[in-house]
């Protein structure tokens, strides 16, 4: 099984609410060096078997029709996911 | 004249876009999102609500649905079409208007009765306006900042595309104080506030005759009708 992953980014100009909302608690909780925050999102794309260059091109064209808008955000990866050591799937 | 109003898995305002047909003196007609068939409608409104939760972006994923394949069609074939807040957002996924909505820019949900003015009473959906006509009709949404790039307000701006903007407060941030916007034809409008809801005495905003008097939003639904019957 193979896996893309793509990340989506508030594109700069635009107001990012969440990262905000964040960047306002972190002082709270002490982490005050951080002077800014943006918040993303990361899909994952499985697909059968391995990650071929036509099904990346396939994610690409994904992201950028479906997964962002690009008035207001930016495709900032589209990449094969690294192997992850030790399982992400959660244990029964 | 039949007027279709969509219902997504969500939608709030469906019943009262309807209610807003029928007091105009339309047949409303409901249409469902999983199903591809226009049955027939002169027009065509999208109501406000949460469409498939708003997963992804507000009316990503709606703008997939079977109907709205068929609206975007006929849009772009002359049929006059209204998207009311979430419907807007729809009609801005589906590239039929420009720009987008993102959260309001003081970050909370904003719930009241807004003064427009209308800035383009040619518009299908505004033609029972004058243009520079006041109007108050209620705004409740959180992700209602309109925004495009400058070159694209500069264009809407240059055209007359600013069908209604915010009177006395700019409630969300919105660029130019832009709270609907058309296409180049004036066949498909898109605002934030909600004209559906003011459409009957006893159950809209304040108005001059009382509170709960405003009617301000029915030449929207009055409009369409007369557009349609030439």
């Amino acid at each position: 099984m193979g896996r893309v992953v793509v990340d989506v980014m508030p594109k700069p100009e635009i107001l990012d609410p969440q990262g905000k909302a964040v960047a306002g608690a972190l002082p709270r909780l002490g982490f005050a060096q951080f002077t800014s925050v943006r918040q993303g999102k990361r899909f994952e794309l499985e697909v059968d078997g391995e990650v071929t260059p036509e099904v990346l091109a396939a994610a690409l064209a994904a992201a950028e029709t479906v997964l962002s808008n690009p008035v207001i955000e930016d495709v900032v990866r589209v990449a094969v996911a690294p192997e992850v050591v030790g399982s992400t799937e959660p244990t029964a | 004249m039949r007027i279709g109003v969509v219902t997504f898995p969500g939608t709030l305002d469906d019943r009262d876009a309807a209610r807003a047909v029928r007091l105009a003196g339309g047949e409303p007609i409901p249409l469902w999102h999983a199903d591809a068939d226009l049955r027939a409608v002169d027009a065509v409104v999208l109501p406000g609500g949460f469409s498939y939760g708003d997963y992804l972006r507000a009316g990503a994923i709606s703008r997939f649905a079977p109907v709205m394949g068929s609206i975007i069609a006929a849009a772009n074939g002359g049929l006059p079409v209204l998207g009311i807040c979430n419907g807007f957002q729809i009609l801005c996924e589906a590239h039929l208007l420009p720009g987008s909505m993102i959260k309001n820019d003081q970050l909370t949900f904003v719930c009241r009765e807004q003064v427009l003015s209308v800035e383009n009473a040619d518009t299908a959906w505004t033609r029972d306006y004058t243009a520079g006509q006041k109007i108050t009709v209620p705004l409740k949404n959180q992700d209602g900042q309109f925004v495009a790039d400058e070159h694209t307000l500069d264009e809407l701006e240059g055209e007359g595309r600013v069908v209604v903007r915010y009177q006395g407060w700019n409630p969300n941030g919105s660029r130019r104080d832009i709270a609907g916007i058309t296409n180049a034809a004036g066949n498909v409008v898109g605002l934030m506030p909600h004209p559906e809801h003011a459409v009957e005495v006893g159950y809209g905003p304040d108005g001059v005759q009382g509170p709960r008097t405003g009617t301000d939003g029915l030449k929207f639904f009055t409009s369409v009708l007369h557009s349609l019957v030439g």
